[in-house]
């Protein structure tokens, strides 16, 4: 558990430190909020939804900046591993599982954070929290989503030798998850085909979950979605240890 | 019991032998070099002792404990400057030194003393809490090699400790790295591309080209292999000067080389006239002619007749083939 925290309180540390990074990240969300939010509460009908369209999507912001910010802390340990400080690490005599573990955690965490900042601004904007069980319903989703996806990037990065593939990543896995996952639209409405996918998409748990945390409303079973998000987790913890298992510098 | 103890040690990528049947061992309390040019397979033997790279195939103990049995014993045991960098750039040298301490589970009073008496020691206390990243090369390097000795290890892998810093601090590392063997009894095993750095600071050198051990020896006796003073004669008649002088009595070896001819001698002060003498009364021309006390890197050409240089040229552009090979 001591290195796991050591690796997790240098993961806290980089993030605090590097401000621009972490008021970059908020630039996506804010802007999307507001385009979306603003743009299209007017003309969007949301049956049943009392805060409108804004209400709807802030879940979906919230889950969005969580997704980035993990996937984007896994990924960073080719940064490590570019920059020799990974050699440090692995050399040390301790298990590859617990640095994995302690770089997921840590990752998780910023993501959490991060999340956190965004529920805070939108507050100011108006959103109106369901109830405050209902407010750690959802961080514990978005704790969820921050493992499950931090260990994704690692298991990426485990087999990424540098930075150039990151753009190709983003491209072709992240904005599909992140599109796909009913974050700006209600699932419920979608065409037979595009619906089967979005409920193979991981991440829509995540969302329906935070939504009813916060909303009180959702179109998955909470519990469905917690079963499902919880067993992703598992799985990608598994496969990112193993993968990262097998890095060799 | 041995500090390091290498068996028929290989490894091999793909068909290209990086490390070629090695077999070594060094004492406790021993400063022992690699030197060779890049390419020749230190790194890649450090690698392996250090339990990040498993070997092909031949067996080695670091510390008494082996090193694909007893992994974790092994780490515990040694402490590593690598060749690259490896420290993290946004944290301060305080921090990098506690990420380390708290990874090798040094328990927190200890840890603390250890960090300040080890910041101390390579002069780096006053910046202790300035980011690495602000640090210069120098300071890194001083920063790193504290951090490897904060868990006390038996063994210190410094691999090209110095490479890429200017000579004054070279030299302040030189003396810490032999204070720290002297005061401390830390068994050292160093790799290094300059001859001047092994010849300083090993007790034994192990010459290494091209995955091979070639020689291995007291620096002393590696340079009296080549028989005392080396006279190098540059001339564009060599083959003729060759044999002119080759028959000379007091000569211990004389070797042709590409641009030159080498020497091997006692006093070759007293020599270089009846050398001279012959040349012109053969009407041969020489072009310049030095004599100096043998450095290893006349020992490197003369146990494989090339110049450190001359093989450095080549093994990098083997080395980028390999890599563009591998990367197909």
């Amino acid at each position: 558990m001591d290195i796991v925290y050591t690796i997790w309180l240098r993961s806290v540390k980089r993030y605090i430190r590097s401000k621009s990074r972490l008021i970059g990240s908020l630039g996506m969300p804010l802007f999307l909020f507001l385009v979306l939010g603003f743009g299209l509460n007017s003309v969007v009908v949301m049956p049943g939804m009392e805060q409108g369209y804004i209400g709807f999507i802030m879940p979906g912001i919230i889950s969005m900046s969580v997704l980035f910010t993990s996937v984007f802390a896994g990924i960073q340990i080719i940064w490590d591993k570019q920059f020799g400080f990974l050699k440090e690490t692995l050399v040390a005599p301790v298990s590859r599982f617990e640095i994995m573990l302690g770089q997921t955690v840590g990752g998780a965490t910023t993501a959490v954070i991060q999340g956190l900042i965004i529920l805070g601004l939108s507050l100011f904007m108006g959103l109106e929290i369901n109830n405050i069980p209902g407010f750690f319903v959802a961080i514990i989703f978005m704790t969820l989503i921050g493992l499950a996806f931090t260990a994704f990037g690692i298991a990426i990065a485990s087999r990424m030798e540098d930075m150039h593939g990151f753009q190709l990543i983003m491209n072709f896995v992240i904005f599909p998850i992140f599109g796909l996952s009913g974050a700006l639209f209600p699932i419920d409405s979608l065409p037979e085909w595009i619906r089967s996918l979005t409920l193979l998409d991981p991440l829509t748990y995540g969302v329906e979950g935070i939504r009813y945390g916060l909303l009180g409303t959702s179109q998955i079973n909470p519990a469905v979605s917690f079963g499902v998000l919880s067993g992703f987790t598992i799985l990608m913890v598994i496969v990112g240890s193993y993968l990262f298992r097998k890095i060799s510098i | 019991m041995y500090a390091i103890e290498v068996e028929n040690l290989v490894r091999k990528f793909g068909d290209f032998t990086a490390v070629d049947n090695l077999s070594f061992s060094i004492k406790k309390g021993e400063v022992f070099g690699l030197l060779g040019p890049n390419g020749a397979g230190k790194t890649t033997t450090m690698s392996m002792l250090s339990t990040m790279l498993p070997p092909s195939s031949g067996k080695a103990s670091v510390n008494g404990f082996d090193i694909l049995k007893d992994q974790d014993n092994v780490r515990k045991s040694i402490g590593i400057v690598f060749q690259d960098q490896s420290l993290d750039e946004e944290l301060t040298a305080y921090e990098n030194m506690d990420f380390h301490g708290r990874l090798y589970r040094i328990p927190k009073s200890t840890r603390q003393k250890k960090i300040t008496e080890l910041l101390k020691l390579v002069e780096l206390y006053d910046k202790k809490d300035n980011l690495v990243k602000t640090y210069s090369g120098g300071m890194r390097r001083r920063l790193e090699i504290a951090r490897g000795l904060m868990h006390e290890p038996q063994v210190l892998f410094l691999d090209e400790p110095t490479l890429g810093l200017d000579p004054q601090t070279r030299n302040h590392l030189w003396d810490y790295i032999d204070k720290l063997n002297k005061e401390k009894g830390i068994s050292i095993i160093l790799t290094t591309h300059y001859m001047d750095e092994a010849d300083k600071l090993c007790h034994r050198i192990a010459i290494i080209d091209k995955g091979k051990i070639i020689a291995l020896d007291t620096s002393e006796n590696l340079k009296n292999d080549i028989g005392g003073d080396v006279i190098t004669i540059i001339s564009p008649e060599r083959d003729d000067l060759y044999s002119a002088i080759r028959s000379m009595p007091d000569i211990k070896n004389i070797e042709l080389h590409d641009s030159s001819i080498t020497i091997g001698i006692q006093n070759a002060e007293k020599h270089v006239a009846h050398i001279v003498n012959i040349a012109s009364a053969n009407n041969i021309e020489i072009k310049s002619l030095s004599i100096n006390k043998p450095t290893l890197e006349d020992v490197f050409l003369h146990f494989t007749g090339r110049t450190i240089r001359e093989e450095e040229a080549n093994s990098k552009d083997k080395m980028r083939m390999i890599r563009k090979a591998g990367r197909r």
